[in-house]
């Protein structure tokens, strides 16, 4: 059953964090991206993270508002798909040329090269809210990323009161964001 | 305590979240204090990676959680890959250990290859058909009725023993008292073993050496009705021969002496066997055993196997074996006098001259 839903209002859901549209672009492209992959010396698990990265690659698109899209998404996920395993299979060191199926392709080195930055900057933030340890770790999470409020988090984190946990998540913010403007700046001064 | 409550303030503002009175007593503030200001713009950047990070895991999250979930409804063909798919999919994914596996696998089985050949004599490949012939019990029963009706119409002297033959070959004199050469593989598994000419008279013989890994074989005519022969025309080459050399064998593939040409195409054998040497010649069950003659009527080599899947390719055991042979036997206190013809007298005939002058002295071997 193929949705009768146009292009543009799955964008406009993709950049609302809309499930439904997130389902539909998933379903619909996730197979082509597999098979290219699978076919070029990948496993189902390299598939699932190059798309994946297409993904974010299109939601960070839409997201930015400046993104006009003047292809159909599914050549949009494909260019990029393809250009992201066939990096990966030049770091592996694997020469063999890829072999495809004969659909059209956009130039997208721009967004790729773009989404490796955005990548390594999360991951890099991703590592440091890991390095500060619990509870750290846990309370800057659902505070910053979960949204919720310091009622809740003292509730759910056992402090007595919310001047308590805000007095925590004050030392914990302090040292994530000593380590992040360490990057931040070490980034922006190489950049 | 204070630095707590500034933060909390500044982040306050920066979401939006003071009453008007708040916000405007603030901004007053973030005016007048530079270290506030700083502060602010210092964690508006923050906060706002922090939401993007947020956003991207997030949508990481619900990317996750999609995956999982079209691939149980089966919207999208992903994980449980069946059938062809995973078998295709474990290939590629352990092909690179299965490769360095069957690397390791060759390397061991070559190095225990070498090493065995390099410890043990070298046994007949059995790839390599030996020339037995086995004839078939319905042959034999036959042969046998028919060896009864001429013993009974002919009435000869020596009474004929009828023997059920499971192998039969071929085999040559080197001696005129009646010491032969054949096959290790044509005698070895015989209790009996008789000999008939090419005029059909049959003798009894025995094994006096076997070397099984070289496929030589000395046996003796032990028979009365057996004449010693005057002298053997032809003589046992010491050396080895070329290639392209003409030779020609003579054997018993069936009742009738048989006589086969080719040449030497290889002075090895099967696999590079030095012990014994390629030909090209037509040869079938019942040649093992037969001599092999160049053109002045030396014995180069005992026609020994084929290789079934090669169309010509036979191969022979070189005629120094024969000496060697020889020599070991000259051991024994009997044998010790043995000598063997040292010039052939065919020198200069051709082949269908030869042949005549050979021809008695081949013999079928066969053995039960």
């Amino acid at each position: 059953m193929r949705v009768d839903i146009n292009e543009k209002e799955l964008l406009q859901g993709l950049a609302r964090n809309d499930r439904k549209a997130i389902e539909i672009i998933y379903r619909e492209n996730y197979n082509m991206i597999q098979s290219l992959v699978l076919s070029n010396s990948g496993s189902a698990e390299d598939a699932k993270d190059v798309f994946q990265e297409a993904m974010i690659v299109l939601y960070e698109k839409v997201r930015s508002g400046r993104f006009e899209l003047n292809c159909l998404i599914k050549t949009y996920v494909y260019s990029v798909g393809r250009r992201l395993w066939l990096k990966r299979l030049q770091q592996m060191s694997h020469y063999a040329p890829i072999l495809e199926n004969l659909l059209d392709v956009v130039p997208v080195e721009e967004e790729i090269e773009e989404i490796e930055k955005i990548n390594d900057e999360f991951q890099a933030m991703d590592k440091a809210i890991g390095s500060l340890g619990e509870p750290c770790k846990s309370l800057l999470e659902a505070y910053y990323l979960q949204k919720k409020n310091m009622q809740d988090i003292a509730v759910s984190f056992g402090y007595t009161n919310a001047d308590n946990a805000k007095n925590q998540k004050y030392k914990c913010l302090m040292r994530l964001k000593k380590i992040f403007f360490a990057h931040y700046k070490n980034g922006n001064g190489n950049g | 305590m204070d630095d707590i409550k500034i933060l909390d303030t500044v982040e306050r503002y920066i979401l939006g979240d003071m009453t008007p009175d708040e916000r405007l007593y603030f901004e007053q503030l973030r005016k007048t204090n530079p270290e506030v200001d700083q502060l602010v713009v210092e964690h508006t950047i923050f906060l706002h990676q922090m939401n993007r990070f947020s956003d991207w895991k997030n949508f990481k999250q619900t990317l996750h959680d999609t995956h999982t979930d079209l691939s149980e409804q089966g919207k999208i063909k992903a994980n449980e890959l069946t059938g062809k798919a995973r078998v295709v999919y474990l290939w590629r994914k352990s092909k690179r250990v299965v490769a360095i596996a069957a690397v390791i696998a060759g390397v061991t089985a070559i190095g225990i290859t070498i090493l065995v050949n390099s410890l043990t004599p070298q046994q007949k490949d059995p790839k390599v058909q030996e020339l037995v012939h086995k004839v078939n019990v319905l042959q034999q029963n036959q042969q046998v009725f028919n060896e009864k009706i001429n013993s009974v119409v002919k009435k000869t002297e020596a009474p004929i023993i009828p023997t059920p033959v499971r192998y039969n070959g071929t085999g040559f004199l080197i001696d005129p008292t009646g010491l032969m050469i054949t096959n290790a593989h044509v005698v070895k598994n015989s209790r009996n073993i008789y000999v008939q000419n090419n005029k059909g008279d049959q003798f009894k013989a025995f094994v006096v050496r076997l070397d099984v890994p070289r496929d030589v074989a000395i046996i003796k005519i032990d028979d009365d009705n057996f004449k010693p022969v005057s002298s053997l025309p032809y003589s046992i080459r010491k050396t080895a021969s070329d290639i392209a050399e003409p030779i020609y064998t003579l054997g018993y593939p069936r009742d009738e002496i048989v006589y086969g040409e080719g040449y030497l195409s290889a002075k090895t054998g099967y696999n590079g066997d030095t012990l014994s040497c390629q030909i090209s010649i037509n040869a079938n069950p019942g040649n093992s055993g037969g001599p092999i003659f160049n053109h002045d009527g030396e014995i180069i080599g005992i026609l020994s196997a084929k290789e079934p899947d090669l169309e010509g390719a036979v191969f022979a055991v070189q005629s120094k074996y024969i000496y060697q042979a020889l020599d070991e036997l000259r051991q024994s206190p009997l044998y010790k006098n043995v000598k063997m013809p040292s010039k052939s007298s065919l020198v200069g005939l051709d082949n269908k001259q030869q042949v005549k002058k050979i021809e008695d002295f081949v013999f079928m071997v066969k053995g039960d």
